[in-house]
């Protein structure tokens, strides 16, 4: 439904205006202003008319107002360069990377600055570059805007002036098809009547033209205006404006017009059908109701990246720590005598010199950035790259292409693409949604007999009475009364070739005349006028030659809830019967009243809405209240439905969605029945769905507090009403109560509807499921510009290239052409990018750590030196070349699950056989853990693997022994084959591209080893690693040691691949599953304990084949040491490990 | 953004299907694009892995006991001759110590062989407590120098600092690795049991790599006269003589080429360490053992003092196998890895046939 509020008190104003029939269709208003939540504003503007002086006033006093210039562009070139360093320093992640940079050009540190500041250099360059072009653009944008031609009334001359030239108080001329310049109260039009069509779609998204009226008896000339306008500040809401005009003519008493916003042309609009109008400027610049609107798009940030800054931390303070413990132990080291400058290692005059609590903190610091490689840039790099890349998929997906419009699927955030396999919450809008917003007049019934359209033209002019006796005389006196009001009671316009608009001039009871022509074209604020008109027109009622009665008759149409109250009850009985069924049959229902009016009444009525309307404050409702006083004791005359179909799939979709556990919440403007049928129609709620319903009759604490422990097979039906009790509750109520209250049972039902929302009410219901317990994801869907505050809201946007205009999609996230496409947006392609970057995160901090953990393990047997384990070059490629690749192939290319079998089994959203997903759980502590055990595991393995074997660096068959570069190749060596076979052994998808380039990314770490160590490289200070790798090839040794411990360091994972369940029902072959109880009770077991059983059961053994080795062979005593501290820290881990174990069995 | 909703009036030609030239945009039906990929996707199953596991322990566990058979066939024998003991010949030595003593202390070890050494012998020393892989002296070297660059061997590199010049001339080669060049002189003597003294012959090359001897290290302007291209230079303050005398009789391993300090020169991983040091060759007739059973007498010119940093200087005795030196680890190790694995696959196996039929049709995630 676009915006039902709108839409009614346009229809409102325009039915006043003519002032002769009073057509109202106000039947919730007074609930929707009371959730506006809009203050009253006290201070007003006062506008001078061409800025000339009032006699009446003392002064002329012209007040200061912002000139018509629109800024949108965040930098200036002055600026830019500080200021967007500014900005892109405050990520943490920059930070600390500038830090480590800084660091390495001030300290005497193991690694160059090089290999720092160059990948942050590039990160931070390439950010500067893209942001200043998108400045740019807006830039261009906003000068495109401001410059723009605009031609305003000097001194009864026509000057052209830049836009942003414009004053508040400048009369301004506007022709057919250009956009309003600023807000402006419209003086005069050139057309006859003093009215003018604009179109909003730019604003609010609604297409249609919208009737504007010029101030009434202002003078033609307007050169001799003399006029002051006294407005409200400037506010947001697009749909109001009070204000009053005093218009002074010579020595006569001012007269005084009030302004509503149906005479305020807004920024941004479109003047349509009407070759120029002028008015004078209110609001200029920012200050307008556009400007006020805009709002800057927040970025959206999702899970993922709070668990990645979550990790992040913990490995900042595993860093730290393992810095503290360095420096400490160094100094704790050194203090021994000898060691800290014997006689073969003097230190430089320079560093004898300096201050030892000054050392310290360098050291401090050299350790850090000798650990520094824990945490990459490249992390970021490729995260950021496998979201860019990632959304290509989606933009591809030829399964969202809809050959109706031509397009296919859009993606404006590519950050999000993670977030779409969370999604708990769904938020639907009904209307253009769930359904097409494709009205189609199906019957309607007058006086309790019901009326269907059929093609053979029988009976009445094309009706055909289905049911009941017809009482020919009077049936048809009641027919033409219900077909008047039809045809009265709208906003629709008819479009034709000329700018001639006949429908909607209903000027008086007798000579109303619709002329039936075949190719007219309706425009109307809402589709179902559309369908209504429509279908009269398809009965061939015209209204030719009615004879006057010379009474006045108060036609009302509206929806049965607000009808009903207003008629006489009798009447009543007839008419629900039928609505209702219409109702459940999923058709919008309005019913039709109608008053006569005498004419003492109709000019009471008349004057009381002039005075109403005249009121500055609290205009709106005692207009409402005279409404309300008129609208009394209506005889009800009978009911139309209208069909709005489903959208193609729409039961399928949610029926999927359901079924993958998310809750779908379905806001919509509509009335309850109508959206209540829909919920039948998309089997959101099920035949056997308990229906708990919610109205201001039945709020009341009891019957919430029993429904909160309710069951899942409840539907829960709100009413906006009622909502906005709930969410703003009478000052007494508490109103926190309320709310949880609120949310328990919603969130305790399978699916909850709202109706009769206003866009405002969407927005916080997605804020207030937002920050409940658990911030649940949620995800917002909709087509039209009232869905556009819900969009923004909710954690995932999703916009629907429908027919309400672009505002949706524009403000979405990601926008597909239909509903259907929802399905496979989340279930594939949100499910698998979930999966992996969930992976690729946990990887990358998995590979850095057993990176980066052999390094710190060898400070311990280099006197705390800082000395690096591994070559700069290692140290540098490592993240950059050797592993980097196929995570990034993973990340783009894993369907752990086929997107065929993800399609159809919606479950497989929320578990993947003992994986569980929903809730981030990839990215919780648990298997956080699990990776960075596994990451100490693996580094521990390669580290004492290796320095076992070099308890005899005579590994050569020639006698010939290793150094310190082939200890640290050795353990390179590992690192990469393990790290990548790792990645290989979790990759259930290999496609052509996954073994170019796991295979490729190992022989490039070969071939990029002999490169590297076959030359002497001039730019090289010391040629580390000149042939250590040829000649590391050529020991059998090493090829035994690399070769078990690769093994090793996999066996844990083989083993756990094998344990697991089954991945996927496809996939039901000869697994098994842990045998143990507690493991195969249910799906939801924690795989963890089995996980920590199998590590331990590995380590203990390694580590005792580590002992049986020292026991067996002499340990002498140099050797001694290593090995004390090795049993203490092996001692410090199981115990840790046995701790971990415990807390994982409970 | 703000501004881009100005453009909006171009967008919003809804359903009157604007004057603009349809442009299919419908995306390529490519399997790449379509996430279709041909693509195996292997799954570890019990029937996959278990003949692994198998395979694996089939496989380690011989290759383990062949490791550590060989390993234990070797032949080593260490000797600690520091001198840390009041009765151990070398203590006088290792007490009055001073560098700047030019008379060399020398001391004899004697020691037995119980088994005789086949084959070539490998003769190494060791250092323990030795921090060569210490981060300030790691770097202290000019390796252009140490290519022969002339440039270099005037103007060493700072990371030699402080032993980068004496006497305001350059120091060649400078550094502290160069400076603490091992300079203790093994020799090796058979105690034959008639009581004569027999010299064991000691080869000094084939002890460094290759590559380095022949590639990256060479001398400034050839291996000849090497007095003249070091002579703007002076050696190492802890040196007793130039980098040209290091072996004034065989020009090939004289100089920056000279083995020993090659071998120096590559920094070991480990605070405890050895490098080799000579190569005693088997004997041609191939009929007696190189190092036959019995008593031996090591002859050490005591020069290097490793008592201030709590040091100890060892001589190593070894055979040498296809695997390098004793190490008893990696059979260890292939052998233990392989006998988990076995285990584990006979548990997998039993467990798998008790219950993997059961769960087979199991958890069906509902």
């Amino acid at each position: 439904m676009t915006n039902q509020r709108l839409k009614h008190r346009s229809f409102v104003f325009q039915c006043t205006h003519s002032l002769n029939e009073f057509c109202s269709l106000a039947n919730s208003l007074i609930i929707n202003y009371k959730c506006g939540g809009d203050e009253k504003r006290v201070d007003s503007r006062t506008i001078y008319v061409g800025h000339r002086p009032c006699p009446d006033t003392e002064a002329f006093i012209p007040s200061k107002f912002c000139d018509n210039r629109i800024v949108s562009s965040k930098y200036t070139v002055w600026n830019f360069l500080p200021k967007n360093l500014f900005e892109q320093f405050r990520r943490i992640a920059n930070f600390y990377f500038l830090i480590i940079f800084l660091v390495q050009v001030i300290v005497d540190t193991p690694t160059s600055p090089v290999t720092s500041g160059l990948p942050l250099f590039f990160v931070i360059t390439v950010t500067a570059i893209k942001q200043g072009y998108e400045d740019w653009l807006r830039h261009k944008a906003d000068k495109e805007v401001n410059k723009y031609p605009v031609t305003v009334l000097e001194d009864g001359r026509s000057v052209k002036k830049e836009s942003e030239k414009i004053k508040v108080g400048d009369v301004v001329e506007v022709v057919e098809d250009e956009t309003f310049p600023c807000d402006l109260i419209l003086l005069q039009s050139s057309r006859e009547d003093g009215t003018c069509f604009v179109t909003t779609a730019s604003l609010d998204g609604e297409s249609n033209h919208k009737t504007h009226y010029t101030v009434p008896d202002t003078e033609k000339d307007l050169q001799a205006l003399t006029a002051t306008i006294e407005c409200e500040q400037p506010q947001p809401d697009l749909y109001k404006f009070v204000g009053r005009m005093h218009i002074y003519k010579q020595e006569q008493e001012p007269a005084v017009r009030s302004l509503g916003p149906e005479n305020l042309l807004l920024k941004g609009a479109t003047l349509k059908n009407t070759k120029k109008i002028y008015g004078v400027a209110v609001y200029t610049g920012m200050e307008t109701k556009m400007a006020l609107n805009y709002q800057g798009k927040s970025q959206k940030r999702s899970a993922v990246e709070k668990s990645i800054n979550a990790f992040l931390l913990v490995y900042l303070c595993i860093l730290i720590s393992k810095a503290v413990v360095c420096t400490t132990l160094k100094y704790v080291w050194q203090s021994k005598e000898g060691q800290d400058e014997p006689w073969y290692n003097q230190k430089t005059q320079k560093e004898k010199d300096s201050n030892m609590y000054l050392k310290m903190f360098t050291d401090f610091l050299s350790f850090m950035v000798l650990f520094n490689f824990i945490i990459p840039v490249s992390m970021y790099v490729t995260v950021e790259m496998q979201k860019f890349l990632g959304s290509f998929f989606i933009t591809w997906d030829k399964d969202f292409f809809d050959p109706e419009i031509q397009e296919g699927a859009l993606v404006n955030t590519s950050d999000l693409n993670e977030e779409l396999g969370q999604v708990e919450y769904v938020f639907t809008d009904k209307t253009g949604t769930l359904t097409q917003n494709n009205m189609e007049f199906i019957e309607c019934c007058i006086d309790g007999f019901q009326y269907r359209y059929r093609d053979t033209q029988s009976e009445l002019d094309g009706f055909t009475v289905t049911d009941g006796p017809v009482n020919k005389l009077q049936q048809k006196e009641k027919e033409e009364l219900f077909l008047r009001a039809l045809c009265l009671c709208h906003t629709v316009q008819v479009k034709e070739a000329g700018s001639e608009v006949l429908a909607d001039q209903v000027d008086g009871i007798d000579g109303l005349l619709l002329q039936p022509e075949e190719e007219r074209g309706f425009i109307a604020s809402s589709p179902d006028e559309i369908a209504l008109v429509k279908g009269a027109m398809k009965y061939g009622f015209t209204f030719l030659g009615l004879e006057s009665k010379r009474e006045t008759l108060l036609f009302c149409k509206g929806a049965d809830s607000s009808i009903f109250p207003r008629v006489r009850p009798e009447e009543v009985d007839r008419i629900r019967m039928h609505v209702e069924r219409n109702a459940t049959e999923g058709y919008r229902t309005l019913c039709v009243a109608y008053k006569q009016l005498s004419a003492e009444e109709y000019a009471m009525a008349d004057t009381g809405l002039r005075e109403a309307r005249l009121a500055l404050q609290d205009r709106e409702e005692k207009l409402m209240a005279m409404y309300n006083q008129v609208e009394m004791g209506m005889s009800l005359i009978g009911a139309t439905a209208v069909e709005d179909r489903l959208q193609e799939e729409a039961a399928e979709t949610m029926e999927a969605l359901q079924g993958a556990g998310m809750k779908v919440w379905v806001l919509t403007g509509d009335k309850m029945e109508t959206a209540k049928s829909t919920c039948y129609a998309c089997r959101l709620f099920q035949r056997g769905t308990e229906l708990l319903e919610l109205t201001v009759r039945t709020l009341e604490d009891e019957r919430l507090k029993s429904w909160s422990t309710a069951n899942q097979d409840y539907g829960f039906i709100i009413d906006g009403a009622t909502l906005s009790l709930v969410m703003n509750p009478p000052r007494d109520a508490d109103a926190s109560q309320y709310k949880s209250l609120f949310l328990q049972i919603c969130q305790n039902c399978t699916a909850v509807l709202c109706c009769r929302m206003a866009p405002l009410q969407k927005a916080q219901i997605v804020k207030m499921v937002k920050n409940s317990k658990g911030s649940p994801i949620t995800l917002s869907i909709g087509d039209g510009a009232n869905d556009v505050s819900m969009i923004l809201e909710a954690h995932v946007g999703i916009g629907i290239k429908g027919k309400e205009g672009r505002q949706a999609v524009r403000n979405s996230d990601y926008a597909v052409p239909k509903l259907k496409h929802l399905k496979k947006l989340l279930l594939a392609h949100g499910h698998l990018y979930y999966v992996r970057i969930a992976h690729l995160v946990q990887y990358f901090f998995y590979k850095n750590l057993c990176f980066i953990l052999p390094q710190f393990l060898y400070q311990f047997f280099c006197g705390y030196s800082q000395q690096p384990l591994y070559d700069a070059a290692y140290l540098t490629m490592y993240n950059i070349c050797f592993t980097s690749m196929p995570i990034l192939a993973y990340s783009l290319l894993e369907q752990h699950t086929s997107i065929e079998i993800l399609l159809d089994n919606a479950a497989l959203y929320r578990y993947q056989s003992a994986l569980e997903i929903a809730n981030n759980a990839m990215l919780r502590w648990h298997p956080f853990l699990y990776w960075t055990v596994l990451g100490i595991f693996q580094g521990l393995m390669f580290f004492f693997g290796v320095r076992f074997l070099f308890s005899n660096p005579a590994l050569q068959d020639n006698g010939q022994v290793f150094g310190n570069w082939s200890y640290g190749t050795i353990v390179f060596t590992v690192l990469v084959f393990t790290v990548t076979l790792k990645l290989a052994l979790d990759t259930r998808h290999w496609t052509w591209i996954n073994h170019f380039v796991i295979w490729g990314s190992l022989a490039f770490y070969v071939f990029f080893s002999f490169f590297w160590g076959g030359i002497i490289w001039p730019f090289l200070k010391q040629q580390r690693l000149y042939f250590v790798f040829a000649n590391m090839l050529s020991s059998v040794s090493a090829w035994l040691v690399i070769i078990i411990l690769i093994l090793l360091s996999l066996l844990p994972e083989i083993l756990l691949v094998v344990l697991r369940k089954p991945r996927g029902p496809h996939s039901r072959q000869v697994y098994f599953s842990l045998p143990f109880p507690l493991l195969s009770l249910n799906s939801s077991f924690l795989p963890y304990p089995s996980y920590f059983l199998i590590f331990s059961l590995i380590y203990i053994l390694f580590c005792s084949s580590f002992i049986l080795h020292h026991v067996l062979t002499r340990c002498d005593v140099t050797q001694s040491q290593p090995i004390t501290r090795y049993l203490k820290l092996y001692s410090y881990v199981k115990q840790w490990l046995v701790s971990l174990l415990v807390a994982g069995l409970h | 953004m703000m501004a881009s909703s100005y453009n909006a009036k171009d967008e919003d030609a809804v359903g009157s299907g604007g004057p603009g030239a349809v442009k299919s945009k419908k995306p390529d039906n490519t399997a790449f694009k379509q996430q279709r990929l041909p693509a195996w996707q292997p799954i570890l199953t019990a029937g996959t892995v278990l003949p692994a596991f198998f395979m694996i322990g089939l496989i380690f566990i011989p290759i383990g006991i062949g490791l550590l058979v060989t390993s234990n066939n070797i032949k080593e024998f260490e000797i600690d001759y520091t001198g840390v003991d009041m009765f151990s010949p070398c203590f006088n030595c290792s007490q009055n110590y001073s560098w700047n003593s030019t008379s060399a202390c020398t001391c004899s070890v004697p020691f037995t062989l119980d088994q005789p050494f086949e084959s070539n012998v490998f003769m190494y020393y060791g250092l323990s407590n030795f921090y060569q892989n210490h981060r300030r002296y790691v770097k202290s070297r000019d390796d252009s120098q140490l290519n022969g660059d002339k440039s270099s061997l005037l103007n060493p590199s700072k990371e030699c600092e402080p032993y980068r010049t004496s006497d305001k001339k350059s120091i060649a080669p400078c550094g502290a690795i160069a400076n603490s060049l091992f300079n203790d002189t093994l020799e090796l003597f058979y105690i034959h049991p008639n009581g004569s003294r027999i010299t064991i012959h000691l080869v000094k090359t084939g002890i460094a790599w290759w590559t380095d001897k022949h590639v990256k290290f060479r001398n400034p302007g050839g291996n000849n006269n090497l007095s003249i291209v070091f002579q703007e230079t002076s050696k190492p303050v802890n040196w007793h003589k130039a980098v040209y005398e290091l072996d004034p009789s065989d020009p090939e391993n004289n100089g920056f080429i000279n083995e020993d300090f090659i071998v120096w020169m590559r920094t070991a991983a480990l605070p405890t360490f050895r490098k080799l040091y000579r190569i005693i060759q088997k004997k041609k007739d191939n009929m007696t053992p190189t190092l036959p059973p019995g008593n031996y007498s090591l002859e050490v010119t005591y020069n290097y003092p490793v008592r201030s940093f709590d040091g100890r200087k060892r001589m190593i005795l070894s055979t040498i196998s296809w695997m390098g030196g004793k190490n008893p680890f990696l059979g260890i190790a292939y052998i233990t890895v392989g006998s988990v694995c076995f285990f584990l696959g006979v548990v997998l196996l039993i467990i798998h046939h008790k219950y993997g039929n059961r769960n087979n049709n199991a958890d069906i995630p509902n």
